[in-house]
């Protein structure tokens, strides 16, 4: 048996230090979103030319007085990927395409282009934050009705936790927030609450066979009893991801990319604060004893 | 939790033997209606353009608020109360009458049955709202009337839009109303993004007008430029000839004399009648042909056209004169219309897209099939061929119900993978712990798959939610991830619970007596 109740106050100090940095950078740094939430045009080009690189691009680009415009690699050395700010012109696309046949030759493949408005980005991010508030709201009166308060409590802190974690580490990486990070971010959600729900049903469980076991070691117990169910999942559910993220193309490498992070945090956050909250919070037999009579 | 009956067991041979043949006509054809069904490829897959419109309808009110002045006047006038001072402020109308009539113009506006002001009866609200203000009324389009207004510009635009998407022959294109001023277009396969956008782009309202020398001309005139800047702005009467409505049909052509690509039109009844006074009238003088505001030609009448037919001249190529008389004959936009977002994958990108999450899909697969076997042996057998099963069921179930298969849904299919082996990991996890105090396998494995069960139960539940709340919440790929995602999760349920636990429950009744079996 692993001993993971010594170590109880060490990491909520740290997950406590890495929720304080995290809401920290996002207050300060903050989020770097992409064009679903800021709006802009995102345009995804293939050159038949290798010559062409990200720097000669950028200056064709700049000559085009577009504002803010970011011009990268994507995926490989003949992809790249441009954004700019919104641009009030409507026919920018056809221009920049102009422009580059007449700097460039014909070389340039349109894969893909995205445009979005103010007014829509709006509405996105708008509907981004309600759908995660949504999902929060629902998991806690989920787990309410399932669990004694207590427990809850712990979830909803364990799932916190994840989030903003998740979010900390995309500010602190500069990584891209667009539709599908919203929808990475809400599997974590439910993949937290998940881990976090099977090792609290063992807790639940063991408190009502043993009464004179403390929180503290009967946590640990429930724990390890879990273990291998906990390792097994995270590490099936990783190998998709891993693979999703190795193979699945570019566009996908944010999302995976969220996702991973967000499996590790669960999977620790299951052990480290949803447990630790009814170690703090003194669970005992007579807290599902009570709740088992009353209802 | 052990026992299945024969009719069960066929029961879920049957169901699984057809979910792998449904599945499996996404590759072969199938004579058969009910087989004959395949997966939606998303936008982002087969490539396509996703354009949403939104309907400016502020010049549709404003034109309707001018209306309305004419419309309150000549009703007063007909009971003798004049409206004093008139105006038009955007809008919105201000006016004023003698203080003895103030109160029959307070009742007329808000009498329940009111002509001049309906939708009383229909909606307990009225059309018009009227405020007064120093002894000016101020009357506007109420809440009510501004949604009607814009639902029925929306439907007509919706139409429009659709005529000019069904001329250009694109296949399949998905064209819905979003809220009530906004048009959803959905063109997969496009190839040619720019020209749809610059066709829907266009209000297309077509007028024949006079051009005058005067600005002393009694419909009054507008200053207005040509198209192509070819020539100095010219003074426009007011009075409209003829209007795009007045169109039959249009035609792009050759002009053999002059071999110059013209648009031939052809008019109704009314048209030519009002075509052949004008020209029979207006010899000499210049017909400006104006769309959208600006001049496409201003040629001299030389003769009077009683045939109801004509043609348009502009320094056109083949191409514009082909859209402009694509435009003419699906007639004008109600309100002009913005694309707010736009969203345009090509063909290889999406094809490169499928190759990466099949890729992906069977890498993954594979992974977690090798891992499962590694660490369960004979289950991790049983698992994975629950696995293959549950693939089959949910790629079976998109293909009935057609469902659109989307990047992020294929990505939604993968971590189905990696997480559907959680609930057998669970059971099979505690058997192992029930085996420690129990002797009989039997009683061992019936007690590990009722003890896991709530366990299971709310780990897919949470799942279940967020896949809920994104499929609700989320937008055109984050829906196909949410569908997968939780379709996904009774397919996995039914796998487990039926599939992976007949094989075990075979498994287990032959090796009764054996121990150590997981």
């Amino acid at each position: 048996m692993i001993a993971f109740n010594k170590y109880y106050n060490q990491f909520n100090i740290l997950s406590i230090s890495l929720v304080v940095i995290s809401l920290f950078l996002l207050t300060f740094k903050g989020l770097n979103f992409g064009i679903d939430f800021k709006g802009g045009t995102l345009i995804e080009l293939r050159s038949t030319d290798s010559k062409i690189n990200v720097s000669s691009l950028r200056d064709n680009l700049n000559s085009m007085n577009l504002g803010d415009v970011s011009v990268k690699n994507f995926g490989n050395e003949t992809d790249f990927l441009i954004k700019f700010e919104i641009n009030n012109n409507k026919n920018i696309i056809e221009e920049i395409k102009a422009n580059l046949d007449k700097s460039f030759g014909n070389t340039f493949d349109f894969r893909r282009v995205e445009n979005v408005g103010p007014k829509v980005s709006a509405e996105l991010l708008k509907s981004g934050v309600i759908a995660i508030a949504v999902a929060l709201t629902l998991m806690l009166i989920y787990i309410w009705i399932r669990f004694e308060w207590q427990f809850s409590l712990g979830a909803i802190l364990a799932l916190f936790h994840d989030v903003l974690v998740t979010l900390g580490l995309f500010s602190l990486l500069g990584l891209e927030i667009n539709l599908s990070i919203i929808a990475a971010v809400l599997t974590i959600v439910g993949y937290s609450m998940n881990d976090t729900v099977v090792i609290f049903d063992r807790v639940r469980e063991n408190l009502r066979k043993y009464s004179d076991i403390k929180i503290y070691d009967l946590t640990n117990i429930s724990i390890n009893e879990t273990l291998s169910r906990t390792l097994i999942t995270s590490i099936t559910t990783l190998l998709a991801l891993l693979s999703i993220f190795f193979f699945g193309g570019e566009i996908l490498k944010g999302f995976s990319l969220a996702m991973i992070f967000g499996v590790i945090f669960g999977t620790y956050s299951s052990i480290y604060i949803a447990n630790t909250v009814l170690v703090r919070l003194r669970v005992s037999q007579k807290t599902v004893l009570r709740e088992d009579e009353s209802s | 939790m052990l026992y299945f009956s024969k009719f069960r067991i066929i029961s879920v041979i049957l169901i699984s033997l057809f979910f792998i043949l449904i599945a499996s006509s996404n590759l072969f054809k199938f004579e058969n209606n009910l087989l004959n069904k395949k997966i939606n490829l998303g936008l982002d897959l087969q490539g396509g353009s996703y354009l949403l419109l939104e309907i400016d309808n502020n010049p549709v009110i404003e034109q309707k608020i001018q209306n309305l002045s004419i419309t309150i006047r000549n009703y007063f006038k007909d009971k003798n109360i004049r409206i004093k001072n008139l105006k038009i402020l955007g809008q919105k109308l201000s006016f004023s009458v003698d203080e003895n009539f103030k109160q029959t113009i307070l009742d007329t506006f808000n009498d329940e049955e009111s002509e001049l002001n309906p939708y009383y009866p229909r909606f307990k609200s009225h059309q018009l709202d009227i405020t007064e203000e120093n002894n000016i009324f101020f009357v506007n389009y109420s809440t009510q009337g501004i949604v009607k207004l814009k639902t029925s510009s929306q439907d007509q635009a919706l139409e429009i839009v659709r005529r000019r998407i069904d001329e250009i022959g694109t296949n399949e294109p998905n064209i819905l109303k979003r809220g009530n001023d906004r048009i959803l277009v959905e063109l997969p396969g496009l190839d040619d993004p720019m020209r749809i956008k610059s066709l829907l782009g266009k209000t297309a309202n077509l007028t024949f007008r006079f051009v005058t020398n005067n600005d002393q001309d009694s419909f009054g005139a507008e200053k207005l430029s040509y198209e192509d800047e070819s020539e100095e702005d010219a003074l426009v009467s007011k009075r409209i000839i003829l209007s795009g409505d007045n169109l039959l049909d249009a035609q792009p052509r050759m002009d053999s004399e002059t071999n110059e690509t013209v648009v031939t039109f052809t008019l109704d009844r009314v048209g030519a009648k009002r075509f052949g006074k004008a020209t029979s009238t207006g010899i000499g003088k210049q017909l400006a042909i104006v769309l959208d505001g600006k001049i496409i030609s201003a040629p001299v009448i030389r003769d009077t056209i009683a045939s109801g037919s004509g043609q348009i001249s502009g320094g056109f190529t083949f191409q514009s004169a082909t859209d402009l008389a694509l435009l003419l004959r699906s007639g004008a936009l109600p309100a002009p219309l913005n694309i707010i977002e736009e969203r345009t994958v090509g063909p290889d990108l999406g094809q490169d897209s499928i190759n990466a999450g099949m890729i992906a899909l069977a890498i993954g697969f594979v992974l977690v099939i090798v891992f499962i076997f590694v660490k369960y042996k004979i289950f991790g057998l049983i698992t994975n061929i629950t696995l293959i099963v549950n693939l089959f069921l949910l790629i079976g179930i998109l293909t009935i119900f057609e469902a659109t298969l989307t990047l992020p849904g294929i990505a939604g299919i993968i971590l189905t993978v990696g997480m559907a082996v959680d609930a057998n990991v669970l059971i099979f996890e505690r058997i192992k712990e029930e085996l420690k105090n129990e002797k009989n396998n039997l009683i061992a494995f019936d007690s590990g798959y009722t003890k896991s069960r709530t366990a299971i139960l709310d780990a897919n539940i949470t799942t279940l939610l967020a896949a809920i709340i994104l499929f609700f919440m989320g937008s055109g790929p984050i829906k196909g991830f949410s569908l997968t995602l939780g379709i996904g999760i009774f397919t996995t349920l039914f796998s487990v619970y039926f599939i992976a636990r007949l094989l075990t429950v075979l498994y287990v009744y032959r090796n009764k007596e054996k121990e150590g079996l997981i």
